[in-house]
């Protein structure tokens, strides 16, 4: 329990005006639990008004790094300037100027949502309206009713609301959907699209790859806590560049050594790996009208952002 | 988006909304309501139907006399030992204190807020318990001696409020604390001559009973509400006793208080239940 003086040692104060440089910079973290390392030499940079997603699978250093971004846990080695403040350090100045979505946060299970959202914005110097809050994640329905008979996801969109009481310049969001049916993360996603309007800066973890894509203007991909890439849903791990696919079923009676250009035949389907799609797809196309030979299942893709997680993350 | 913009609230006020917010909570737990309320002001109406109201045979004084301020003591305990600590301690588990951590909230201001509204609750407790007692059972009020009722009750609370957040502190789970708390405050407050008079005393009950705080408490606390004394019942080495056992809880309260749940209790049980749900899923 440190007692925190208030009025001194504020080295974010007055930069609203001129903007940081970056509202999160990370640099060298490392956390060890014992023997494991759960971040080892992570790096990270967060524009203002960005949301980041730090994807990852379940153990991969998200959560840590995160407490420690929020304060609640002191790393090992490493820089962090969160606002231009040191998380460890920052106390009550730091923390009114975050909000924090816990991965399994409670609040008091007697209290009213519209109570509940009263005394926690209570704590900080500027606050959303608690009308205001149940509307932005959908409890106006509940807003009377005592926490305790809220269903699972309406205490979490709850939690979402407790994390933006105090207006924060910066959002936290740990595993946001984790545990959600289809429906409701489409929900879920939904009020935070609302937030993202809102020209809040966000730092997301998920291990849902469709939700870093739908939700994030960059990801970081963490695997045994280090950024194994780093990019916008379009770019990352060189998916932008990466060799498309031209797929089709291989014609009845013609065998693989009669293709025109190099492929692997899987199940009876042609794959085609090209530079040039343009002119792979204008060989096999020529080739197959010369032959008059119908081309069925014809596709040309390019690699999906989950092929590109799954090959990053995966260990085989 | 209406942001309301005021200034940054005072430690006062936030001390004084946790204060409301927790005796909110309170009153909504209808079981440490009925515990900290209700259960000792059935065991007087027990006691008092059991043993009757006459004059105890060398006390000089009614059944309703003896009982009532050790009752009322007992239910200060109760508002202040148990509920701190199964209270805190449930919060830990569910999450609400790393909340908190959170927060612009000072941490102290937090704990202050909750302890204060334990002690708000045993005023109540006790002011209830003496209503009664003097209202039906005809317990005698000594106008000279409430300042030392009053200052005993005081420092009692205090000490039982810091005992309370150190079993918060020290409970691996909140599953634990109730059980340190019943386990603790049911035999000593038998052997502090709580629930009946112990006349000879085993050595070993006696001193047992003189080492926890309870005792002193209880008896600081009754002298100041027996018509047969007389002076002004300040009771020193009882209150200094008190003060003493007060002191050295809150500093091993903070010395191990925890903010997040320890692993094992139940908010991680339940987050490894969604993880390995989603992995094989």
């Amino acid at each position: 329990m440190l007692p925190e003086c208030a009025e001194k040692a504020e080295p974010g104060a007055g930069r609203s005006s001129i903007a940081p440089v970056a509202a999160i910079e990370v640099e060298g973290l490392v956390k060890h639990y014992g023997e494991l390392a759960a971040v080892d030499g992570v790096e990270l940079s967060v524009e203002p008004g960005e949301v980041f997603a730090l994807l990852g699978p379940n153990g991969a250093g998200k959560t840590t790094t995160v407490e420690i971004l929020e304060g609640h846990r002191d790393p090992d080695r490493g820089q962090v300037s969160v606002l231009g403040f040191d998380p460890s350090t920052g106390g009550r100045a730091y923390r009114e100027r975050i909000g924090i979505v816990l991965q399994e946060g409670a609040v008091e299970r007697e209290l009213t949502v519209r109570e509940a959202l009263t005394i926690y914005g209570g704590m900080y110097p500027k606050r959303l309206d608690p009308d205001h809050l149940v509307e932005l994640v959908g409890l106006e329905e509940k807003a009377d009713a005592r926490i305790k008979t809220l269903s699972g996801g309406q205490q979490r969109r709850l939690e979402l609301a407790l994390g933006l009481a105090g207006d924060p310049d910066l959002l936290f969001l740990d595993e946001p959907t984790t545990g959600f049916d289809p429906s409701a993360r489409r929900q879920a996603w939904a009020i935070l699209e609302n937030l993202t309007a809102l020209g809040k800066t966000i730092l997301l973890t998920t291990h849902y790859m469709d939700e870093a894509q739908h939700l994030a203007d960059r990801i970081a991909v963490i695997d045994h806590g280090r950024i194994v890439a780093e990019g916008t849903p379009d770019t990352l791990g060189g998916r932008a560049d990466g060799k498309s696919v031209i797929r089709f079923a291989l014609p009845s009676g013609v065998g693989a050594d009669q293709l025109p250009v190099p492929a692997r035949v899987r199940d009876g389907l042609v794959e085609v790996e090209a530079e040039s799609v343009t002119k792979a797809l204008h060989g096999i196309t020529s080739w197959a009208v010369e032959r008059g030979l119908e081309l069925e299942r014809l596709q040309v893709a390019r690699p999906s952002l989950e092929d590109v997680y799954l090959e990053l993350t995966g260990d085989n | 988006m209406t942001t309301d913009v005021v200034k940054r609230p005072s430690v006062g006020t936030l001390v004084w909304e946790q204060f409301r917010y927790q005796n909110k909570v309170f009153w909504r737990t209808p079981i440490a309501a009925f515990f900290t309320i209700v259960f000792p002001l059935m065991l007087l109406v027990l006691f008092t139907a059991i043993f009757g109201n006459d004059v105890i045979e060398g006390m000089g004084i009614t059944t309703a006399q003896f009982f009532t301020p050790g009752l009322a003591v007992f239910a200060a305990v109760s508002a202040t030992y148990t509920n701190l600590a199964i209270g805190t301690a449930i919060a830990r588990d569910n999450g609400i204190l790393k909340r908190i951590r959170g927060t612009p909230i000072p941490p102290w201001a937090y704990i202050a807020g909750r302890v204060a509204s334990g002690v708000y609750l045993a005023f109540i407790a006790m002011a209830l318990m003496m209503t009664v007692g003097i209202v039906f059972y005809g317990v005698q009020l000594i106008p000279r001696t409430i300042p030392a009722a009053l200052l005993t009750f005081v420092v009692g609370v205090g000490c039982f409020a810091a005992l309370g957040m150190l079993v918060a502190a020290i409970s691996p789970n909140g599953d634990a604390a109730p059980a340190i708390t019943n386990a603790t405050l049911l035999p000593v407050a038998f052997i502090s001559s709580i629930f009946f008079p112990i006349e000879d005393p085993p050595r070993w009950m006696e001193i047992a009973g003189s080492f926890f705080p309870l005792k002193a408490f209880a008896e600081a606390f009754r002298d100041a509400f027996d018509p047969t004394l007389s002076g002004a019942q300040f009771h020193w080495p009882q209150i200094g006793y008190l003060a003493l056992w007060g002191v050295v809880a809150a500093i091993l309260a903070i010395r191990f208080f925890r903010w997040e749940p320890s692993a094992g209790s139940r908010s991680r049980r339940r987050r490894r239940k969604e993880e390995t749900g989603s992995e094989t899923a």
